[in-house]
């Protein structure tokens, strides 16, 4: 492509925040390590040279602090970004989130609003062990009062972070570790693709499709859309044509994409690395089924992390985690396998 | 309250297995590592957090522990482990993620656990400190002897689970000891830029207990102020919060480019190395002569080497063992 420009989902991150620190004197950023080091994933990296040290904060390791901090500054007319560096990390500060971020809004009536991004990095795969690979994503989109997008790359996190920045409710920003363009994380190359210059939303709430297809749709989000593109090349060449969903958003959850998708494939399989029971897989399963989506050919599927802490040894990690292969297995199984009448 | 020369020997022999470890799992972990650095390759994969440097701390309070006696430990764990008694081969085997490990190569290195000596981990900044206060309580409840340390970091003194936890032992006057590791640094946050105190021992006044702060990362001065408080943990005369001033000769995990350290620090730390400082004084007070010291040192490497050889050696786990001892 011309003129293309390639960036990192985690410059792409920094890009936007930047962009809307120029326009907006309210937003400003707080985190460990993301001022003078810009992020342990990067994210924040350029933004403490061209804004200095008042509204580029490295803080204590205090996250029940500095994220209830967040929501009384949001509360009060600014607009914070907060990191909370790894989401394991939501167990010492999780009611700042949920009891007060999530419900502030609705408790009082709408007269307060809770405009503040919490960015914070997901996924394993690199034997970091299971306090520091969860995705949870289902955990954070069960609670009402806050949104939640995950990209999968360059281009939709740039456009959902300034979606975010600019929305007038709390947004959960998660970035998965592997997508981040840091070359120590491994490097997903289809997570680096062209973003443009200038500033541009994401819609929170829409999901995009990666790839058309007609026999099988695969949702997912995240990494687990990469991992659902391969495997839908590897099916390309048995005859099996996947359309590949990218919720991008889990909260609102882009329920009509995902339904008008297996309307048409009639089958579903859902990649997640999140854990299997109570999560995003069962969701999208359910949103499928309580519609009565006429002509279901075959069971829906859920490819996911098994309820099991995620162990360090990488033969064990790597034997739960979801992969193209485990999809193209359960493809297979269900284009030749019909669900009796 | 001063070492005996057999608590030296023993302090000094086990800085250096600590220090000859972290000099092992650092050259292992590079392997696989280059020329591209991806946390994920090698026979030591995810993130590495040493210890070098701070192996005084360790030493120095773990000589008056017994097994049965409760350590809680952080991200930075193997100087502490090696102190507390953790078996160095399963250790070793747990930090390579074999069936043979501590877990099973179900923890790795930020989560060593080791029951016959009554140590455990957390890689959850400051969530030592509950169960260390829950460790002391039961041992109190049950009439058990045994007190109860919890080692941190001085990034972790400014979360909420110290603050609570000290106010709850020094309320239940608990038999434990918080043990705070001041290197200066969290990551790439220096304590002053995170800190609203320039000594966090102060920080003991608020919850009625005594607080001592240790400079220079002294071995001797460490014994003789650890000795104090665990004695006085014994005796039911509730916690203590000392703070030690230590180094870490090391990035914050391998992987780190140091980037936010003043010029020059990193040459100050090594020219006050605490290995090498320990053993000049104990030859200056003729504690021990060269030759003795010297044989503790290849005693400590062949010791390292044998851990090492059985981690390498040892069988990886099955795959499916990932879906077991999830519930007791
Ligand atoms: C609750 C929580 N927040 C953040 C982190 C990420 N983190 C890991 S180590 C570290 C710095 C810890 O500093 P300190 O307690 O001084 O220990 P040190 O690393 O210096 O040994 C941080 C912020 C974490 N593990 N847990």
């Amino acid at each position: 492509m011309e003129n293309e420009r390639k960036l990192t989902i985690a410059r792409a991150m920094a890009e936007a925040m930047a962009q809307e620190m120029r326009l907006d004197p309210t937003v400003f950023v707080m985190g460990e390590d993301i001022a003078e080091l810009g992020g342990v994933f990067g994210n924040t990296r350029g933004l403490l040279d061209e804004f200095g040290k008042e509204r580029v904060r490295d803080t204590p390791i205090s996250e029940t602090g500095f994220i209830g901090a967040a929501v009384g500054a949001a509360q009060d007319g600014m607009r914070p970004v907060v990191e909370l560096m790894f989401v394991d990390f939501f167990g010492v500060c999780f009611d700042a989130i949920y009891n007060l971020m999530a419900k502030n809004t609705y408790f009082s009536g709408g007269n307060f609003k809770v405009p503040m991004v919490l960015m914070t990095s997901t996924g394993g795969g690199y034997s970091d062990a299971g306090q520091h690979s969860q995705c949870l994503y289902g955990s954070f989109a069960h609670l009402p009062g806050m949104k939640v997008v995950s990209p999968s790359n360059a281009y939709d996190a740039k456009g959902l972070m300034t979606a975010a920045l600019r929305d007038d409710n709390p947004v959960i920003y998660m970035f998965h570790k592997g997508l981040q363009g840091m070359g120590w994380l491994g490097t997903e190359a289809g997570a680096n693709v062209h973003v443009p210059e200038e500033s541009y939303e994401i819609e929170i709430g829409k999901a995009a499709i990666a790839r058309q297809g007609s026999d099988v749709t695969i949702v997912s989000i995240a990494m687990g859309v990469h991992n659902a593109l391969k495997a839908a090349s590897v099916l390309e060449a048995d005859g099996i044509s996947a359309e590949v969903v990218d919720l991008r958003s889990l909260v609102p959850l882009d329920r009509e994409t995902v339904r008008a998708s297996v309307g048409k494939t009639g089958r579903l399989i859902v990649v997640d690395e999140d854990y299997h029971s109570y999560g995003v897989s069962g969701e999208i399963i359910a949103t499928v089924c309580e519609t009565g989506v006429s002509g279901l050919k075959a069971p829906p599927r859920r490819i996911a992390y098994p309820d099991v802490p995620i162990p360090f040894a990488r033969v064990m990690e790597q034997h739960c985690l979801p992969n193209p292969d485990k999809i193209v297995a359960a493809a297979r199984e269900m284009c030749r396998v019909a669900v009796p009448a | 309250m001063q070492p005996t020369k057999a608590e030296l020997g023993w302090m000094y022999r086990t800085m250096v297995i600590s220090r000859r470890f972290e000099n092992a799992i650092e050259k292992i972990y590079m392997e696989g590592k280059s020329p591209v650095f991806n946390m994920a390759d090698g026979p030591i994969p995810g993130e590495m957090h040493l210890s070098d440097g701070q192996e005084p701390v360790a030493v120095g309070v773990c000589a008056h522990l017994k097994p049965e006696d409760i350590v809680t430990a952080t991200h930075r764990p193997h100087h502490q482990a090696i102190a507390k008694g953790v078996d160095l081969k399963k250790m070793a085997a747990e930090i390579f993620g074999k069936a043979s490990g501590l877990s099973g190569g179900r923890g790795g290195h930020m989560h060593l656990f080791d029951a016959d000596v009554n140590f455990a981990c957390s890689g959850i900044i400051a969530q030592g400190m509950g169960p260390a206060a829950g460790g002391a309580l039961s041992r109190k409840l049950q009439g058990k002897p045994g007190v109860a340390v919890s080692f941190i970091g001085e990034g972790a003194a400014n979360q909420g689970a110290f603050h609570e936890t000290m106010n709850l032992a020094a309320l239940w006057k608990l038999p434990m000891i918080c043990v705070i590791e001041d290197n200066a640094w969290g990551i790439s946050v220096a304590k002053s830029a995170a800190t609203s105190v320039q000594k966090n021992h102060v920080r003991a006044a608020s919850y009625g207990i005594p607080g001592h702060y240790i400079s220079d990362n002294d071995p001797w001065k460490i014994y003789e102020v650890a000795g104090e408080a665990i004695e006085r943990a014994r005796a039911g005369e509730g916690p203590t919060l000392i703070e030690i001033e230590t180094y870490r000769l090391a990035g914050h995990f391998m992987g780190d480019a140091e980037g936010y350290r003043p010029e020059g620090e990193k040459d100050d730390l090594f020219a006050r190395d605490p290995i090498p400082a320990m053993r000049q004084r104990l030859l200056d007070e003729a504690t021990f002569n060269a030759a003795d010291l010297d044989q503790m040192e290849s005693e400590a490497q062949s010791g390292v080497d044998e851990a090492i050889q059985f981690a390498r050696e040892s069988a990886d786990p099955a795959p499916e063992d990932a879906l077991t001892a999830v519930f007791a």
